[in-house]
């Protein structure tokens, strides 16, 4: 988790600007309504509201022991404002952002175009604009909506959204067409056709989502309320019937007693921070520059098992590279390299670009100049699956094996000199490099093979050892790739990942997921083409990159602002690391109860049988110190687990039985400990100052 | 004390190795295989006999309908034969109808599979009420328990439930009838009388004569057992020397009392295949049990309260109340187990138990599920397993599963209403008795010790147990009422959710389990399920238990 933790965005849990507006939002937090929201505080508010009641009618009859009683009540309702002073924190860090968010929407002009073929616009209000009005930006423009570019290319700030301040280009077509409003064109111009109204922006949508304002109970969210709701429940029997038995006793327990006992009892440690547990946990993502659409999507994402992560960019290093050239009999490597190195002078993909530098490093040959060669270069397309150039009656040609050797064939068949020998000697070379997890790049010069170029897949470092954690977390990972079987099998090998699905296309990578999903798994994957829009909304999380196209990013649930695949791990483990901080807070609350009971019990009891006294296994000074602490221990317990419930419980790729022991220790164990430590030294502190 | 440990592992030991067997046997008779013979053909010809009804798979709700109607159906019956008995056969001594709210108490505790008698068999009932009425009901009640949690574990297989009137008819006919028999020639082996001829007339020492009351006892009293249903033929249960007579018969009817609810557990862990979860379970279930029986045995190794004010010296524990024939740790033993396992049945007076060995068999009776009634022991253990599940669950950092279901909002909300609904019938009924003449009129001791017997009688009705605390005038009105309603009411809540809990999860997507995912099957899990029992289903009742037994302690022991 070292990499969440060095976030650079994160603001400082203890911020003064933060603070300060929280104490004022924890009272304006106990407004009835907002208060309903979250059933155990909400009791607590009704309980204390009861109890000051009573406690003003007993001022004014001049009732006994009303110092006492005061205290009490004064507790009482500092645990309704620590809890919403912990979930006025939360929001106040998602306000702190959503407030930078709000400074880049400013009244943008737009202009709009009177027809989507021609140019001429008019000065309209960017706010004005309707789904599919299409809209001229030039260089200097804000983009005024969000909308996918039908025309044109060009350079975009998107600092806005991703904080990052490089320009990125954005085109018609492909997979880079989606324009976000609020980011700024640098050079060139663009037609976009607007895809959200005003308000509805993408910008809209994070300032909603980091302000907290959207925020829907998630399923787990849900049931994790009803389970607290019915331990209230529980014990709201378990105080209410204690003055018929303390009636059969011969005795009576003063109210404001019954009401801490209750209030102690009943589990508002995680009751006051669950909601700030919620928010922090959608606000880690955002910090990591994923906006989640839902915080179902976050829980879904800790529930994941099956891991789809495209090979390139994620597993290897975006580009392959040329690392060996192969000629076949009668070829020298040099040969071979210069021809390489002649057709990928003008070959601007990475690829090329290797196979000219490979060339330099080892063979010297130097990069020459095409005009002066007089040469021609011949484009790669997708029906041929090669490139080349052709100069002063010589033809090279060089691309997929398969694809060379069928043009060599076609080229035999009009008298060409390719022989059978070898194009077989070309197929084995090819054959060996596929099986090490490399790809074989022909190259054919006049009609005749020279060789195989090994382009090789380099696997990023350290990427092994994620997976091997991933597994320990009972992740499987699938990587996904176009490359033959035996190349995937390869570097799937290579990369230590479980499975791999070659040759992928966007209909079997749909199957899989759909196969995952019958075998009753969670499927994670991320993408950003058109063609993985159905993949990403079949998917149980499915993240699209910034960069994707507008179907994508509307598929997915999840869109990451940096467009980084391999984040998919870490929002996988935020996921878990959201559910954990719930778990172990409940836990830690539950066990709580044994020390209160300790506490209150013999203190209530006693003066009905002295002999009760036996209970106050912590030596306790007085009934009223011992009540005083147990409810001062509950109200301090709140504010001492903001930062944990912020923060969230560290998240240990061990597996989940030495985690589950670990927070047993940690959080059940301490749990039934701490509270015993912690209402004694109280207890101290309230003698000492003459309180009880 | 050497004895005593001896003797508890004997028990415990021996019953929990027998337990295995017939585990194995219970699946095979509730849930044959396809093409398995014997009980297959059974099940023909039931399904022969029956009808339609019998033939189809049901789901929970067809299930839980079928359950009511059937259990509906008993209560009638039931409810006639005893307002009626004055006019049936087999009633020799002309027994007149039974009071209204009597009626209404006897025939819901017996339905209920609970056995919570306020009256004495041999004063107000026929031979026919005895017979066809509660002996009936004592095979019926139990079987329907043994069928719900058939169910609940072929939903968890994911299976489908099955057919309620099937399962019934299996439990009976295969499980619960086999099993009395067996139990029934061990005790007639230990001295039981098994006749159906009358009482016989002896004269005794003093020249006085004597009717001794006979009849089929040893067959009444298998089947008291090992149904945890608890009700004796004689008034004094199984401290009557002629349903008890023997430290052997002791010790049958100690096994009896507890084999099949410890079998249930394995059948589960069949019906679900997961055996070795099962043995997590019954470890889990062992501890908590073996703890409240070592700690009655302790607390009951002192004399009792009246002696603290004597100058005598009394170093065999506390013999009050107790049958000499088993001496002093078989009495807290049996009180223990019998009030672990819903049955209900005594061999000692609870009442004249040490005020915190009295407190054993209420926490046994509020926690209700080590190793609790026939089926529906296991069921309740269920109910703590979904929450343990969904707080352990979410601490690994997934949504919570149990044996690849998510457990989400509708089975943390049915769950926790189950566990509930427990906690209110005791603490409720407890306060409304406490303070109304109701109770305290009824009461024979004031003080904590009065209201421990006020405590104790809502805890077994709401624990489907049965056994009295005694010293309690519970014949009266307003408890025949309260505590009937309890009785359903606690009987059917903890059936009807569980069911519904298996319906939403199997109408679910199952996940399979890897490495990430909770084990049920480590001692981690065994640890956490204790304590939720512990944390959720007692401390609810640590008031309640401190101005009950606790204050009698602090206040009279030494």
């Amino acid at each position: 988790m070292g990499s969440l933790m060095s976030q650079p965005k994160s603001a400082s849990m203890f911020d003064a600007r933060i603070l300060v507006p929280a104490i004022g939002g924890a009272f304006i937090k106990l407004n009835p309504r907002t208060m309903a929201k979250n059933p155990v505080m909400f009791v607590v508010a009704i309980v204390s509201a009861l109890t000051t009641i009573l406690f003003i009618k007993d001022l004014v009859t001049g009732a006994e022991g009303l110092g006492f009683s005061f205290q009490i009540i004064l507790w009482l309702w500092f645990t309704v404002l620590f809890a919403n002073f912990a979930e006025a924190v939360a929001e106040g860090r998602g306000k702190a952002q959503a407030e930078s968010l709000r400074k880049t929407r400013t009244e943008t002009q737009a202009k709009l175009l009177t027809s989507a073929e021609g140019r001429e616009w008019k000065d309209v209000s960017g706010t004005s604009l309707k789904v599919n009005d299409v809209v001229l930006v030039e260089a200097g423009d804000i983009i005024p909506s969000d909308g996918e570019i039908i025309e044109g290319i060009a350079s975009v700030n998107e600092a806005a959204i991703t904080g990052e301040s490089a320009p990125v280009i954005r085109e018609s077509g492909g997979d880079r067409s989606a324009v976000t409003g609020g980011t700024q064109v640098l050079s060139d111009w663009i037609k976009v056709r607007i895809t959200a109204a005003a308000g509805s922006t993408f910008i809209d949508r994070m300032i909603a989502l980091v302000e907290g304002a959207e925020r829907q109970k998630t399923p787990n969210e849900i049931a994790l309320n009803i389970l607290l709701a019915a331990l209230t429940l529980i014990f709201v029997m378990a105080t209410a019937t204690i003055p018929a038995f303390a009636s059969y006793a011969g005795g009576a327990i003063p109210i404001v007693v019954l009401v801490a006992l209750f209030v102690t009892l009943i589990p508002t440690t995680i009751g006051a921070l669950l909601s700030a547990i919620g928010i922090a946990g959608m606000d880690r993502l955002v910090r990591f520059n994923v906006l989640a659409m839902s915080g179902r999507a976050v829980e879904a994402a800790g529930d994941v098992d099956t891991l789809l992560l495209d090979k390139t960019g994620t597993i290897t290093l975006g580009n392959r590279q040329a690392t060996e050239f192969r000629p076949v009999r009668g070829v020298t490597a040099e040969q071979l390299a210069d021809a390489a190195q002649l057709s990928s002078l003008a070959d601007e993909t990475p690829e090329g670009r290797s196979i000219v530098v490979l060339a330099k490093e080892k063979y010297g040959i130097r990069a020459r100049d095409m005009t002066e060669l007089n040469a021609t270069f011949v484009p790669f397309t997708a029906q041929s699956r090669m490139s080349g150039v052709d100069f002063e009656g010589a033809t090279i040609r060089k691309g997929a094996v398969d694809s060379v050797l069928k043009y060599l064939q076609s080229q035999s068949i009009a008298g060409g000199t390719g022989s059978e020998a070898t194009i077989r000697e070309g197929q084995a070379i090819a054959d060996e490099i596929a099986k090490a997890g490399g790809t074989p790049l022909a190259v054919a010069r006049d009609g005749r093979l020279l060789g195989i170029v090994h382009l090789k897949d380099i696997v990023k470092g350290g990427i092994r050892e994620r997976f091997s954690e991933l597994r320990k977390m009972g992740i499987r990972t699938v990587m996904i790739t176009g490359d033959n079987p035996m190349t995937a099998a390869a570097i799937a090998a290579e990369a230590g990942v479980d499975d791999f699905l070659a040759q992928a296309t966007p209909e079997n990578k749909l199957q899989l997921i759909r196969d995952e999903q019958a075998k009753g798994k969670l499927v994670a994957m991320c993408g950003d083409g058109t063609n993985d829009a159905p993949a990403l909304a079949q998917a149980d999380v499915g993240v699209a990159m910034n960069t994707g196209t507008v179907a994508a990013r509307e598929a997915g649930n999840m869109v990451d602002l940096d467009s980084d695949p391999t984040k998919l791990i870490e929002i996988v483990e935020i996921g878990k690391q959201l559910l954990m901080t719930r778990g172990s807070l409940t836990t830690f609350s539950i066990a709580n109860d044994v020390a209160k009971y300790f506490a209150i019990i013999p203190a209530m009891f006693v003066t009905l049988y002295p002999g009760l006294d036996a209970l106050n296994v912590m030596g306790l000074h007085s009934p009223q110190s011992a009540i005083l602490s147990a409810i001062i221990f509950n109200a301090l317990i709140i504010i001492a687990l903001i930062p944990l419930a912020l923060r969230g419980v560290a998240y240990k790729a061990i597996g989940a039985g030495p985690l589950l022991r670990r927070n047993l220790l940690i959080y059940g164990l301490g749990g039934l400990v701490v509270p015993f430590i912690g209402i004694k030294l109280i207890d101290m502190a309230i003698v000492a100052l003459n309180l009880a | 004390m050497t004895q005593a440990i001896l003797f508890v592992v004997f028990i415990l030991a021996g019953t929990a190795l027998l337990s295995w067997p017939l585990g194995r046997y219970m699946s095979w008779a509730m849930d044959p295989a396809r093409g398995q013979g014997g009980a297959n053909g059974f099940t023909a010809i039931f399904q022969a006999i029956g009808g339609s009804v019998t033939r189809r798979d049901q789901d929970w709700k067809r299930y839980v309908v079928s359950l009511l109607g059937f259990n509906l159906i008993l209560f009638v019956v039931c409810f006639a034969i005893l307002a009626l008995q004055q006019v049936l056969p087999l009633n020799p001594d002309a027994k007149g109808a039974i009071d209204g709210s009597l009626n209404f108490n006897t025939t819901a505790s017996f339905v209920a599979n609970t056995n919570l008698q306020h009256y004495s068999g041999e004063v107000v009932m026929s031979y026919f009420s005895q017979l066809a009425a509660l002996m009936w009901l004592q095979f019926v009640s139990a079987a329907v328990g043994l069928a719900v949690l058939t169910a609940v574990a072929r939903g968890l297989a994911g299976r489908k439930l099955g057919n309620f009137f099937v399962d019934v008819q299996r439990a009976t006919f295969l499980v619960l009838l086999p099993v009395a028999f067996v139990i029934a020639i061990l005790l007639l082996l230990t001295g039981v009388p098994m006749t159906f001829n009358g009482s016989v007339v002896a004269t005794t020492l003093e020249g006085v004569q004597q009717t001794i009351a006979r009849g089929p006892v040893a067959a009444f009293v298998a089947i008291k057992q090992v149904g945890t249903n608890g009700g004796g033929f004689f008034g004094p249960n199984s401290t009557h020397p002629l349903e008890n007579p023997s430290f052997w018969s002791n010790v049958v009817e100690t096994i009896a009392i507890i084999i099949i609810p410890m079998a249930c557990v394995w059948m589960f862990g069949r019906i679900i295949g997961r055996l070795k979860h099962a043995g997590v379970l019954f470890t889990v279930m062992l501890i908590l049990m073996g703890a409240r029986i070592s700690a009655s045995i302790g607390f009951e190794a002192v004399p009792t309260q009246a002696f603290t004010s004597l100058p005598i010296t009394q170093d065999v524990g506390n013999l009050e109340g107790k049958e000499l024939r088993f001496g002093a740790s078989a009495g807290p033993l049996w009180a223990v187990v019998t009030t672990s396992t819903s049955n209900g049945s005594v061999n000692a007076m609870h009442d004249s138990l040490n005020p915190l060995t009295g407190m054993m068999p209420m926490i046994g009776m509020w926690l209700n599920e080590d190793f609790g009634g026939v089926g529906v022991g296991m069921v309740n253990m269920f109910l703590y397993i979904v929450v343990g599940v969904f707080i352990a669950g979410m601490m690994i950092g997934r949504t919570p599963e149990y044996l690849g279901w998510r457990v989400e909002a509708k089975e943390v909300k049915f769950a926790m209403l189950a566990l509930l609904s427990h906690g209110f019938f005791i603490l409720v009924g407890t306060a409304v008795f406490a303070v109304t003449p109701w109770g305290a009129d009824t009461l024979n001791n004031v003080g904590p010790h009065g209201f421990s017997e006020i405590l104790y009688e809502f805890s077994s009705a709401a624990a489907n147990n049965g056994s009295g605390f005694e010293g309690l005038g519970d014949a009266t009105t307003p408890w025949n009422i309260a505590t009937g309603i309890v009785m359903l009411l606690a009987r059917f809540i903890p059936i009807i959710l569980p069911l519904a809990i298996v319906g939403s999860l199997s109408a679910k997507r199952r996940a399979t389990e890897s490495s990430g995912t909770l084990s049920v099957e480590d001692g981690t899990f065994a640890g956490m399920l204790t304590a939720t029992v512990i944390i959720v289903g007692a401390l609810t009742f640590f008031p309640a238990a401190t101005l009950g037994p606790i204050a009698e302690h602090v206040m009279f022991m030494k």
